[in-house]
This record gives structure tokens, C-alpha cells and sequence, in this order.
């Protein structure tokens, strides 16, 4: 007995004086900074890419970014009010987007969708987010409601059987095929910015997920709904003593995460023209990646967090790897971006704009 | 350790269940000795009990298309079989015992392979197997599966170089699929010769399909004199493909080869056409894509110009008439029009699991028994058997179609249009 704690108390001093979890990081950190500069100076002497190509990577990067960023704010609003994370929220963002598309295809069928082009894309956005806003609130009153006193780890597991479910149930409803968006003529080709040149497509995404972004921050700092959504968030008891109907909230945070899904989904299309039924998973986790990057719970986070991970993604295969003669970098891609989420939760699992201590997520 | 004593029991009961299983099948005593004989013993049909097929193709998801195609393939030839083409809506039967198809799905994956031929194969009833429709389904995984259980498996569309090359090849698994040592060669011949083009560069999704085509397509376009400028290679259920086409567009090749899957290759196909490095790039991809569901996926005014290859069903050597005339009208009278390329090679290769079955089954009063081993012997001794798509010949490597015409067609106005080049190939042995 006495051996054994005297041994465990000189492990214990050893520790103290070399901190093997600091230690390893150090070197993890060294390391990994090594390899981006090494790699980024490799590729750069090749000079095989020229400004305007790294211009195209980056704003193909800010794009999908942007729409990383409006789908995570939906992460987000849950995880800040109800602490679960809701990873049925991709399939919300299908669910409008590839109902609108049927929308979209009549609209093109008629020559409208060209002819008119801004009044169809407003309709989209309406049939999409509605759509969407819809599937988000059934699936609180449905699936989260009824836990909302269980452990934690029930209302994921359930977010987990939801996200299925509604994979599969709009399989049934749409079909397993893979379907075009059709092209919005006006939105087609590129055009020159600061003698760039940068695919439309791409700029609209951008204006568009900024609109959606400040929308939603004007919302949560200025409106009632907002300040009720804070309260609840820092102590839903609390709030409900005030006279706060915590019910309505929590019901209002999914309608706002769907719509802003929903409204996601349409710059998703235009970037990227397929609707099919699993198209909600990999945005859906690459979301998740991006609210956890930028501090789960934090709107400025989920929208820096998308930006970094999309430019990570669409720049970071070919600027770091390349130069190593690394064959199809891109295809490494998930590395870069999975990477990410690891080397933020070790070293700082709060997130980019999250309390540093904090550890809930 | 408690939880390794639990497994220490669970192997031992594992092992208790088969001592006690093959007691129980050597106390039948009677079955003949062509089974004691054949390493993986008799498959036997009680009197009045059917004969048991399995298919394992994609019939679910965004392949799906290529998979159905292939499964109603098996599907009408097997209501045909002993009634002289006759479709009359009923099975045919061997030595008369009917034959039932248990069909699962591959998934185009490793993993949907792997489970789809675990559960075939845990049915001991299973003589043969049609499938897979993706090679990344069958390589390493189901073929294997089913070779080490005895289990034949033919695949109507499987046209990874893998599967039938030394070293990777596995003793049951034969095709009627094309090789894409062929198909690979055609392209290249196609790009070099037919379009006069000298620079390429490829993309492939890491299947072995896609890898493996790409491959040969780069291997004989080097060898013509081509440059091939890069390989590059994406993820699977990626939906940005704007930096590899960047990068690949810094060579500006002619030539952009991408015969991959639909929902991948009509992304491409989309962002290809907006990179401004690729815009005079000739885009084509193979028999993957070739259906029209890579063409509603792409959109039609994206998929215009890109050159599909793909088997040529306006030059199929064997029974065209038979395929013309009644073939295509029974198919699209039941199934409606054909959305893919393969269904004759999957009812040749039912044809030819049907005609081994016959001819080894022993027959013992009612009861019939199949001897795996023979089975599987039966069917690499396939020669001159003469099918829809060819005279087909199986070689010691399962491949089964010893040359094959490929054809590269385009798309105009958002559907195939006849073949613009078609070449004929053999298999180098």
C-alpha cells in the first residue's frame, strides 16, 4: 500500500513538471505550423498557379463558406438555446431546397424562370424556406419536444434517428435521383471585379449569405424575439419566471434556423445544381464543423467559422500539399477540414469566438 | 477481461453451433458422390423446393438506374429460360425445380457490397449469384465473400481491369462485362486519333472502376504520343469540385476524362463549364455515366458535347435479331425503355449461370444437388456460348467476353445521340 502511493505521488510530481498534455501540443502545434509554411513555400516556387487562379480558389472558397456559415447559424440557434445539437438540421436544408426545385423546373418549363428571373428566385427562396421552416418545426414538436428533460445524449441520438428518417421519407416523396437545377441565364459566365475575373454565381452567394447573416444578428440584438431567445438561452427558468413563454421561443429558434436553412439551400443550387435526397448530410456536417470551429453558440462564430472552412477547404489542398508532390491533393480535402474541427477542440474546444474554458460541446 | 471471457464463450458456442451443423449434414448420408468429392460440397433442392439465384446490384440511390437496368436484365431471362424466349410472367424451371432470384442491394460501394454478399452468402441455399453492378462492390469484397463460400458470382457490369488481373482475381468471380482494358483504349484512341487532341487529364472518385479506367486511358494515350497532363482524383459525395478543376485547368488540357459516377460527374460536368481554363476542354466520361439520370443531374445544356463510351448495342455480335425483335419490346413493354447500357450482358450472364446449373445438376429421385465446385468449373469452361452480346468465352481470369465493341456517343439536346465512333477491342491474353 505505502509503495504504491508513494509511487503514484512521484508520478503525480513528475507530471507536474512536465506536462505531457502541453508538451504534446507544443509539439503538435510546431509541427503542423511547419508543414503549412513548408508546404505553402513549396507550392509557391513551383509557380505553377497564377493570381488569378488563387483569386478563383478563394472566392470559390468564400462562397461555399458562405453558405457553410447560414447553415450552421441553424446549429448554432439550437445549440445556444437548448444545448442539444439538432443533426437532422442538413436534412432541413434538403427538404426545402428539393422541394423548391420542382418549383424551380416548372418555372423553367414556362421560360418564366429566365424571363423574370429575380421575382422566380424570390418565390424559391419563399417555397424553400417555408418548406424548410416547416420540417424544423414539426421535428421540434416532434422529436425534441417530448426530451427536453432527458439526458443530453438522448435528443442526439434521436437528432441522429430523425435525420434518417427524413433522408428516407423524402426519398420516398422525390425519388433516389440525382436532379438539375435548372441554370438562371443572368446568373451564368463571370464578371470582373478589381480585375478579376469571379463566377456570378459566386458573388450572388456571397451578397446573399451577408444579407441572411445581418438579418438574423439584427434579429437576435434588436427584436423581442431576440432578447426572449438570449433569456431563455442563459436560463430557460429564469426567463419563464419573467414572463417569457419558453415554448413559443424554442419553437421560434427551429422556425428561424429552417428559414434560414431553407434560404441556405437556394445559394447552395446556384453554386452547386444538385438536389437529391442525401445532399443534406455533408453540408450538414461541414456546417456542424464550422459552428464548432467558430464557438458553437456564437453567431459571429458560425459565420467566421464557415468562411474559414470554406477558404480552408477550397484553398488549403492545393496551397499546402501541392509543393510536397503530393498526388490529387484534392482529393485530401476532408483532411483539411476534419483536421480543423481536431485541432480546434484540442486546443481550444470553446471555438474561435467561444469562452476559451468552455467544454459543453 | 470480462468482456474478453464473454467472447472466449461466444467463439466456443460459435464453434459448438458448426461441429453440431456439420454433424447434422453428414447424417443425411445420402447424397451423392460428386458432393463428398467437390470442396465446398452439394447445394441440395429438396423435392419441390426451388433453386435459389441472388442478384447484387445497385437498385437504390443515384446509381440506380445502372443497377435496374442490369436487374431486369436478369428478370426476363429468367421468366424466358425453357420456354424458348417466350415471356409468359413465370420462371422457368431446371430439371423441375424452379428458380427464384433473392436480390440485394451493392450500394456502388465497398460497403453496401460487403454487406449485400454477407447476406446472400449466409444463405446456404444461394447456388449463384448476378452481380455486382459497380466493381468497387466486387473487388475484394463480395468476390471474395462468395469465393470463399463457393459461390459463383457473374457480374453484368463490372469493368474494373482488377478483377479479372492476376493477383486480384478470385476463383468464382467471372463477367460479362467488358474489361476496361478495352473500353480505357478505345477512349484514348477516340481522343487521339478521331479528335486529334494531344493534351488530357483525368479524374477519378478513387473506385476501382473509375481508377482503374482512367488508368488505361492514360497509359494508351502516352503510348500514342499524348501528353497526359494530370491525374487528379476527388471524394465521393464532394460537391465542390471548383479547385480541382482550377488546378487541373493551369495545364489547359484538351481533353478532360472523368468516368466516374452520376452524381459526382454531373457536378463536374456543371462547374467544368463555368472554369474559364476549361472552356475550350473536350469533356467525356464512360459507361458509369451513361444513362440519363447522369444527364438530368448535369443539366442538358451542361451535358450538350460531352462524349459518353460505353458497350455498343447497335454491334453486339451474338443474337441481334433476337435482341431487336423481342428482347427490347418485352423489356420496355414491362420496364418501359432501358435507362442504362448493361442489360444484355445480364441476361447473358444469367443465361450462363442457368445453362452451367443444367448441366451439372445430378438429379436423385426429387431431389436435385448442385456441386459448387463443379458449377463454378462449368462456367469457366464457357466457350463459343453464344449470347445477345457476343460469342462469349470465359478465360482462366473470369472474363467471359474475349473482345467487345465500344461505342462513344454525345449528347444533343439532352439525350444520347447514335454512336460517333465505335471500335472493336480484344482482350490481350
Amino acid at each position: 500500500m505505502t509503495t504504491n502511493s508513494t509511487s503514484s505521488r512521484n508520478y503525480r510530481v513528475l507530471l507536474e513538471r512536465f506536462p505531457v498534455r502541453r508538451t504534446i501540443l507544443i509539439v503538435l502545434s510546431v509541427l503542423i505550423a511547419y508543414g503549412v509554411i513548408a508546404g505553402t513555400v513549396a507550392t509557391l516556387q513551383t509557380g505553377r498557379f497564377t493570381t488569378a487562379d488563387w483569386v478563383s480558389l478563394f472566392t470559390a472558397g468564400v462562397a461555399r463558406g458562405s453558405v457553410y456559415a447560414i447553415i450552421a447559424l441553424g446549429y448554432t440557434l439550437v445549440y445556444g438555446i437548448l444545448f442539444i445539437i439538432n443533426f437532422a438540421h442538413g436534412e432541413v436544408f434538403m427538404a426545402g431546397t428539393f422541394t423548391a426545385f420542382f418549383i424551380a423546373q416548372a418555372l423553367a418549363g414556362q421560360g418564366i424562370l429566365n424571363e423574370y428571373p429575380i421575382p422566380s428566385l424570390i418565390l424559391l427562396f419563399v417555397v424553400s424556406s417555408v418548406v424548410s421552416m416547416a420540417v424544423a418545426v414539426i421535428l421540434e414538436r416532434v422529436a425534441y419536444r417530448p426530451l427536453r428533460g432527458a439526458p443530453r445524449l438522448v435528443p442526439l441520438i434521436t437528432a441522429i434517428g430523425a435525420s434518417l428518417f427524413l433522408e428516407y421519407t423524402f426519398r420516398g416523396f422525390y425519388g433516389a435521383q440525382v436532379r438539375a437545377y435548372p441554370n438562371i441565364d443572368i446568373l451564368q459566365g463571370n464578371i470582373i471585379i478589381a480585375g478579376f475575373s469571379v463566377q456570378k454565381a459566386q458573388v450572388l452567394v456571397t451578397i446573399g449569405a451577408v444579407i441572411l447573416w445581418f438579418s438574423l444578428f439584427m434579429v437576435i440584438e434588436r427584436t423581442k424575439l431576440g432578447r426572449a431567445m438570449r433569456a431563455v438561452g442563459e436560463d430557460r427558468e429564469i426567463a419563464a419566471l419573467m414572463g417569457i413563454n419558453v415554448d413559443r421561443t424554442i419553437v421560434s429558434t427551429f422556425a428561424i434556423g429552417g428559414v434560414l436553412a431553407g434560404a441556405a439551400g437556394i445559394l447552395f443550387v446556384q453554386l452547386f445544381n444538385s438536389v437529391f435526397f442525401f445532399m443534406g448530410f455533408f453540408p450538414g456536417i461541414k456546417a456542424f464543423t464550422a459552428a464548432v470551429l467558430g464557438g458553437i453558440g456564437s453567431i459571429t462564430g458560425a459565420a467566421v467559422g464557415g468562411l474559414v472552412l470554406g477558404i480552408l477547404e477550397a484553398v488549403g489542398p492545393i496551397l499546402f500539399l501541392t509543393g510536397f508532390g503530393i498526388p490529387s491533393p484534392n482529393q485530401l480535402q476532408p483532411i483539411i477540414s476534419f483536421g480543423i474541427l481536431v485541432l480546434v477542440l484540442i486546443f481550444r474546444p470553446g471555438g474561435l469566438f467561444g469562452a476559451p474554458d468552455e467544454e459543453r460541446a | 477481461m470480462k468482456n474478453r471471457n464473454g467472447l472466449r464463450y461466444l467463439a466456443l458456442l460459435g464453434v459448438l453451433t458448426l461441429v453440431i451443423a456439420a454433424c447434422g449434414d453428414g447424417g443425411g448420408g445420402s447424397a451423392p458422390e460428386e458432393c463428398e468429392a467437390d470442396e465446398f460440397g452439394c447445394v441440395e433442392v429438396a423435392a419441390g423446393e426451388a433453386i435459389k439465384l441472388g442478384s447484387l446490384l445497385v437498385t437504390t440511390g443515384p446509381n440506380s438506374s445502372l443497377g435496374l437496368d442490369s436487374q431486369y436484365g436478369v428478370e426476363l431471362a429468367l421468366d424466358a429460360w425453357g420456354t424458348e424466349g417466350e415471356f409468359d410472367g413465370t420462371n422457368g424451371q431446371i430439371k423441375g425445380h424452379d428458380v427464384t432470384l433473392t436480390s440485394e442491394d451493392d450500394g456502388c460501394s465497398a460497403d453496401g457490397g460487403t454487406a449485400g454478399a454477407n447476406k446472400l452468402a449466409a444463405d446456404s441455399q444461394i447456388v449463384a449469384v448476378i452481380g455486382t453492378s459497380c466493381s468497387s462492390a466486387a473487388l475484394g469484397v463480395a468476390d471474395k465473400i462468395f469465393s470463399d463460400k463457393g459461390i459463383s458470382i457473374v457480374s453484368p457490369s463490372n469493368t474494373g481491369p482488377a478483377l479479372t488481373a492476376e493477383g486480384t482475381h478470385q476463383p468464382f468471380y467471372l463477367r460479362t462485362a467488358h474489361n476496361d482494358s478495352i473500353q480505357g483504349a478505345a477512349v484514348a484512341n477516340f481522343a487521339y486519333t478521331e479528335l486529334g487532341l494531344r493534351t488530357a487529364a483525368t479524374i477519378h472518385d478513387g473506385s476501382p472502376y473509375a481508377d482503374g479506367l482512367q488508368q488505361v486511358f492514360a497509359d494508351t494515350f502516352t503510348s500514342l504520343g499524348g501528353t497526359v497532363t494530370k491525374q487528379e482524383a476527388i471524394q465521393v459525395g464532394d460537391t465542390d469540385f471548383n479547385p480541382v478543376l482550377t488546378d487541373i485547368a493551369t495545364d489547359a488540357p484538351e481533353f478532360l476524362y472523368f468516368p466516374i459516377f452520376v452524381a459526382e460527374g454531373g457536378l463536374i460536368t456543371q462547374q467544368a463549364r463555368a472554369i474559364e481554363g476549361l472552356a475550350d476542354s473536350v469533356l467525356a466520361g464512360s459507361d458509369g455515366m451513361f444513362t440519363q439520370d447522369w444527364i438530368d443531374a448535369a443539366g442538358a445544356e451542361n451535358a450538350d458535347g460531352v462524349y459518353i463510351s460505353g458497350p455498343d448495342l447497335a454491334s453486339f455480335s451474338g443474337d441481334v435479331d433476337f435482341y431487336n425483335d423481342v428482347f427490347i419490346p418485352a423489356y420496355t413493354e414491362k420496364y418501359g425503355a432501358p435507362q442504362s447500357v448493361f442489360h444484355a450482358h445480364a441476361w447473358d450472364a444469367t443465361n450462363l449461370v442457368l445453362t452451367a446449373i443444367d448441366s451439372v445438376a445430378i438429379e436423385d429421385g426429387d431431389t436435385l444437388y448442385i456441386p459448387r465446385t463443379a458449377l463454378k468449373d462449368a462456367l469457366y469452361a464457357t466457350s463459343g456460348f453464344v449470347g445477345i452480346t457476343g460469342s462469349l468465352t470465359c478465360a482462366t481470369t473470369g472474363d467471359c467476353q474475349p473482345s467487345a465493341t465500344i461505342a462513344v456517343v454525345t449528347v444533343e439536346g439532352g439525350a444520347f445521340t447514335e454512336a460517333v465512333y465505335s471500335e472493336l477491342g480484344t482482350l490481350d491474353s
